[in-house]
């Protein structure tokens, strides 16, 4: 499938075909297209969960161009103007009330970000059930992998942007997790804020690697990740293999061509999707406090932490588990024992494709247990989810301890449980439902 | 790959040579990219001594100045407040005090303070530094449990401080809270950041 194997474009004569050929011969315009979109053939039976990786390439295009724009009125400073505000918190609200339709853009932004994985973790799910990380896609996943966390970090970036009270004091929290390090730590705290304390030096970086270094990365990274789908071709949620069974000419008997058929039917998930991101960013951009949380309308104040702090919603899963360790282990405390777990309850994903040991891809096709276990993994992971946006109590240590265990157990049991398993036969051919 | 066996020795040490040469170049200009990551030389001039008029702090009141960017708390404890300190001495993870970084020599004592009745600390929760918010009252009325005898509560991990700063056992924060180098002017005046007067 690899751009290169299509013959190059030969012109009709006309003035466009003149124009297809001259650049064919400079660059390979023909072979990507059909390499990439109208001879990449895709199993013909996407359901429902198949429209998250476009909407995610959405996500991302409406993240960059808002973005540009508001580059262009914000300003990176924590020194304090004339009425006492920070010039970065007055800024933005400087694009909130003056810059004509800032606030929209601003609200396409900050909506933005949690459509951006709300979507993320669909896409994810869909691999989850579907077993789309399984050999030969393991690279593929990888790649996803590595997008997750990059876009973890951008998130964590833009949020300390704002610089309200939930800015300054999570950007606080979690470069002290750093410090947790044993020997190094410390330093390297301080290598990431640039100061001793969450500053103006903290918030000129943070900028930087938000709309230079990660934005770079991130994209390098989209690349790789449909360059190494589009090698192996999609999975679908019948887990078979459409490329086990080819027509004379050497087309999938279930592919159909990605383009048109598939980028018609994004456009109809794409149509969805924007009638539900449009209702949120004009109706409730602050999602009730999960979008936009009601400390950062106040401006950063380094003396006093709000009363309940807490990471945006798509953080506190992980957060969660940080607060359920509190047990000192081999001499380290718990602090470092916490940054440990939930470092490792995010990169403990990559480790999928070599954890599931089931004979076959697709839920369809497997049992109770493996049912059961997502399903309870799901939960697990929106209580802990509900958790981390709560104070800290008895109560809530105890049960995210529990969702923690589990959360642990379901990826490190999975090489056993996942054989245990009662299997249904697999179809020669994907079917449709 | 047997390559008929011609490998040419001299020319492929002298590529080794050359990539190892090249490796350290590439390195050594990393070094001016991580340096400036560093905090400048403006940030560590700024951490200047503060001092304070504390002539108006009253019994049982808390005043908080800022130093090097950090909250710094400077607490007039009444003699109930100081009355819960050795009642505490199993339940908090360090009565005595024992770790030397968290304070000077001359607050290595059961109130932690030079003075008995005040404490002065950085408000800074040494988990992951948010702030923690003044819980004075004892009992439940301030949302804590019914034995609370009052003291500090962090928001954001729940670690909880008694009057003197340190940290109840078995909470995420692994020590008591940092007395600040600090010396008395006069009755009325601290010097926070620096230890002598004048100095």
């Amino acid at each position: 499938m690899a751009a290169g194997n299509f013959e190059k474009y030969k012109s009709d004569g006309s003035l466009g075909g003149n124009l297809l050929e001259w650049v064919d011969a400079r660059f390979p315009a023909t072979s990507m297209w059909k390499g990439h979109l109208s001879e990449y053939y895709a199993p013909k039976n996407f359901n429902f969960w198949y429209f998250f990786g476009s909407l995610a390439l959405l996500v991302l295009v409406i993240q960059i161009v808002t973005g540009i724009f508001l580059v262009m009125h914000y300003k990176p400073d924590a020194a304090l103007n004339a009425a006492g505000v920070p010039i970065a918190f007055a800024s933005v609200e400087y694009i909130m009330r003056d810059v004509p339709g800032g606030w929209l853009i601003r609200y396409m932004h900050s909506t933005g970000a949690s459509a951006f994985f709300i979507v993320v973790y669909l896409h994810m799910f869909r691999g989850l059930i579907y077993g789309s990380y399984r050999k030969p896609r393991e690279l593929t996943w990888l790649f996803g992998v590595g997008i997750f966390l990059v876009l973890m970090g951008e998130a964590f970036f833009g949020y300390l942007l704002p610089w309200g009270q939930m800015s300054y004091w999570g950007a606080q929290v979690i470069v002290n997790l750093f410090g947790a390090i044993p020997v190094v730590g410390n330093d390297l705290s301080i290598l990431i804020r640039g100061d001793f304390v969450v500053g103006d030096a903290t918030l000129n970086r943070f900028f930087s690697f938000h709309v230079i270094a990660f934005p770079l990365v991130l994209l390098g990274l989209v690349a790789a990740h449909v360059l190494a789908l589009h090698e192996t071709g999609s999975n679908n949620p019948d887990g078979v293999e459409i490329k086990a069974n080819k027509d004379e000419n050497g087309i999938p008997r279930d592919g159909i061509p990605f383009h048109p058929y598939y980028t018609v039917k994004d456009i109809v998930g794409v149509v969805v999707f924007l009638m539900a991101f449009s209702a949120i960013m004009f109706w409730a951009p602050e999602g009730a406090g999960l979008f936009l949380e009601t400390p950062n309308f106040y401006p950063a104040d380094p003396l006093k932490t709000p009363p309940h702090i807490a990471p945006v919603w798509y953080f506190t899963p992980y957060y969660s588990i940080l607060r359920a360790i509190v047990w000192n282990f081999f001499g380290l405390d718990a602090k470092f024992w916490g940054v440990v777990a939930m470092g490792a309850s995010v990169v403990i994903f990559a480790f999928l494709p070599w954890l599931d040991r089931s004979p076959v891809k697709s839920i369809r096709y497997r049992g109770p247990i493996t049912k059961v276990m997502i399903t309870l993994f799901v939960i697990c992971f929106f209580i802990l989810g509900y958790l981390g946006t709560q104070s800290p109590s008895a109560m809530g240590e105890l049960i995210s301890q529990i969702c923690t265990v589990f959360y642990f157990g379901f990826f490190l049991g999975m090489p056993w449980w996942s054989r245990m398993d009662k299997f249904k036969p697999v179809p020669e051919r994907v079917t449709m439902k | 790959m047997s390559n008929q066996g011609k490998m040419d020795c001299g020319r492929r040490r002298l590529v080794v040579a050359t990539a190892a040469v090249g490796g350290v170049g590439a390195v050594a200009a990393l070094v001016p990219f991580v340096s400036s990551l560093l905090p400048s030389e403006r940030a560590k001039a700024a951490g200047a001594p503060v001092e304070v008029d504390i002539s108006k702090l009253e019994p049982g009141q808390m005043m908080t100045v800022e130093w090097r960017g950090k909250p710094v708390w400077i607490i007039n404890r009444t003699k109930e407040m100081l009355d819960t300190l050795p009642k505490l001495a199993d339940q908090v993870a360090d009565p005595k005090s024992d770790v030397a970084s968290q304070q000077p020599d001359y607050a290595k004592n059961e109130t932690r303070s030079i003075k008995p009745e005040l404490l002065v600390v950085v408000g800074i929760c040494t988990h992951l530094g948010c702030s923690p918010s003044s819980k004075f009252k004892a009992g439940a009325e301030e949302g804590m449990a019914a034995d609370w005898v009052g003291g500090f509560l962090c928001p954001c991990h729940g670690s909880t401080f008694d009057f003197a700063g340190r940290v109840y056992k078995a909470k995420p924060a692994p020590t008591n809270l940092e007395v600040p180098p600090h010396v008395y002017l006069s009755d009325a005046r601290i010097l926070i950041g620096e230890d002598k007067k004048g100095a």
